[in-house]
């Protein structure tokens, strides 16, 4: 079977969605979306849970069919082309996974075939995305003796079986712990070098930081914000500083003086007594130094003193005014469960 | 190129790629691999399949063999030659009831929306999982007629005895569809099983599989006559022991061809759809 190769209807976007509307019931999964992701860049689609990311993800896959609005992936529409979609489209993520019961070469073979690959191609490619994903050792044992790492790296394996044009990447770290976190990225990194368009959902800053080029930033269905990395965190109004004074009991006369002072940026100084740190938000390198310069002056010992990028939970205050949705909202996970039911 | 400057050639691209049949019997050889590859993995799944009909001979020959045969004029040698063509048309029914199960646990273990993401015939995951059940089946048959054999079961007719066995799948795989449709709909792998228990239950006691309905009051008599699954055994003991069968062949090839034409679609769309 020849792979078609349209030139996308967006005009350069390989990714093109309009007004997409989806409802569970009351819960509104996604409440008229629009994004555009160009061809060869990777896009994060940062939310917290339950904000539609994953329904997004799943109908962008075919996998459910939208109520109302237009999404077109690589030029093929979502609702009527969904074979020819599939074709150049890849899934990764919380819920796509791997056979447990299969060895890994298995279920890389077993999608190969599914893919139309003949059965020496299947064979090659599976052995070939072993070594890639550095998964040859274990290629011969089944998927559910692997690490949460290695099957992360199955999954991503899988996805590019069929060199897809667009990859889906659907929290592709949470649950994982950080070391594995960044071999996940890594490898992520080194497929976007390979030229795929990358669709990224993702609850983490930091993850939208290393792997996106472009953010739109969801909440209860709805587009919130969007735009280039540097330009949504100057919005959002810069970084945290962590001061960790080497007394801990200087955490509240230090937290006290900061206030006094008024340094802030768009959230509040926070005292993190667990951590024994406090959490300063800062909007520009001016009150970082004056931040230092206060602490020196009244003579507090800092053990350490670190910036970061604004937690998602600031991402959101600065730009709803409202702290990210509770997780315990329906998530369009529960949502599906009671569909089925 | 936009929607509305579309050539004739580009309109047709416009529509979804078929999928031919040779494409289909890959994947579908693919999955079967795949479902084959389960059993080699968890060889304890053919547990069922194997024990099934050791238990259910045993236990209906020694148990109720000598008293059901004595009240049909013999004894229990006569009630070997009754249950064996039974239990024979009843194998690829208790397939059925665990294919749902199994199709539920797959589709909570999130590796079917890869499936579903790929550019493959929808059927061809239910396909798979039919085809690996009738040879699942096949191995039961085996095993019950060397049980069959040993306490005391006289093979009289070898195509009669074949004829059953692919009845008996034509009408397990009918069933398989309502099952693989409970398998996609109910929520968790215990409610499909609880489910499979509770319908085929009744159906299989209150049915001439295990005893001659003559004894049985009015009103039970009328449910085991228009029970299908009294036709299939029927049909089953005609075709090995001698005996008319066509009504009784008429009546479950009906039933399973029904079964298949109204379940097979709804099973399909319910995979193809489920949220």
């Amino acid at each position: 079977m020849t792979r078609i190769d349209d030139k996308p209807l967006g005009g350069g976007h390989a990714v093109t969605v309009r007004g997409l509307v989806k409802h569970y019931g009351e819960t509104k999964a996604l409440d008229g979306v629009d994004l555009d992701v160009r061809e060869g860049t990777v896009m994060g689609v940062l939310g917290p849970n339950g904000a539609g990311k994953t329904t997004l993800v799943r109908i962008l896959s075919t996998l459910i069919t939208p109520d109302a609005g237009r999404a077109t992936v690589a030029g093929y529409d979502v609702v009527r082309q969904p074979r020819q979609l599939r074709r150049v489209t890849g899934l990764t993520g919380q819920y796509a996974s791997v056979d447990e019961k299969l060895p890994g070469w298995e279920n890389l073979y077993l999608i190969g075939r599914l893919l139309d690959l003949s059965r020496r191609d299947a064979r090659a490619r599976a052995d070939e995305l072993l070594e890639r994903f550095s998964l040859t050792e274990a290629a011969r044992r089944p998927a559910s003796t692997y690490s949460g790492g290695m099957r992360r790296r199955l999954d991503l394996a899988a996805s590019m079986i069929g060199r897809p044009a667009v990859l889906y990447l659907d929290e592709p770290t949470t649950g994982l712990d950080p070391r594995t976190r960044n071999e996940v990225w890594d490898e992520v990194k080194a497929m976007v070098g390979d030229g795929v368009t990358v669709l990224l959902t993702t609850q983490y800053m930091e993850e939208a930081e290393q792997l996106a080029t472009e953010l739109t930033v969801v909440d209860r269905g709805k587009v919130i914000a969007k735009g280039g990395i540097e330009e949504l965190k100057a919005k959002v109004g810069g970084r945290t500083l962590r001061v960790r004074p080497a007394d801990p009991l200087e955490l509240r006369p230090l937290a006290h003086l900061l206030d006094e002072l008024g340094i802030t940026g768009l959230a509040t100084t926070t005292v993190d007594t667990d951590s024994g740190t406090l959490l300063v938000p800062i909007l520009s390198d001016e009150q970082l130094t004056a931040v230092v310069g206060a602490v020196t002056a009244r003579g507090i010992t800092i053990s350490s003193i670190t910036t970061e990028l604004p937690s998602l939970d600031e991402v959101f205050l600065s730009l709803t005014g409202h702290r990210a949705s509770a997780p315990q909202d329906a998530t369009p996970a529960d949502a599906r469960q009671e569909v089925a039911a | 190129m936009s929607a509305a400057t579309l050539s004739p050639t580009q309109a047709a691209d416009m529509a979804d790629s078929p999928i031919s049949l040779r494409a289909h019997l890959r994947h579908t050889g693919a999955l079967i691999r795949r479902n084959l590859l389960w059993i080699r993995q968890d060889p304890e799944s053919m547990f069922d399949a194997i024990l099934f009909p050791v238990i259910f001979t045993l236990l209906f020959v020694y148990v109720f063999g000598g008293s059901i045969g004595k009240s049909m004029g013999g004894g229990q040698d006569q009630y070997v030659q009754y249950v064996v063509p039974g239990l024979m048309a009843m194998m690829g029914m208790n397939m059925a009831q665990g294919v749902g199960t199994g199709f539920n646990q797959d589709f909570n273990s999130g590796v079917m929306d890869r499936f579903r993401s790929l550019p493959i015939g929808r059927g061809s995951v239910l396909f798979a999982k039919i085809a690996v059940e009738l040879m699942r089946m096949l191995c039961a048959t085996a095993v019950l007629m060397v049980v069959a054999v040993l306490v005391g079961y006289d093979i009289h007719r070898w195509a009669g005895l074949l004829a059953s066995v692919g009845l008996s799948a034509v009408f397990g795989s009918a069933l398989m569809w309502v099952f693989l449709t409970l398998g996609v709909t109910m929520k968790n792998a215990q409610s499909v099983q609880a489910m499979g228990f509770l319908v085929l239950m009744p159906l299989q006691f209150g049915s001439s599989i295990f005893a001659p309905t003559a004894s049985m009051p009015g009103w039970l008599r009328h449910f085991t006559d228009y029970n299908p699954l009294s036709a299939l055994a029927d049909t089953a003991r005609g075709l090995m022991e001698g005996g008319p069968v066509a009504h009784d062949l008429w009546v479950t090839l009906i039933w399973s061809v029904g079964l298949t034409a109204v379940m097979a679609p709804v099973a399909i769309h319910k995979f193809r759809t489920k949220a």
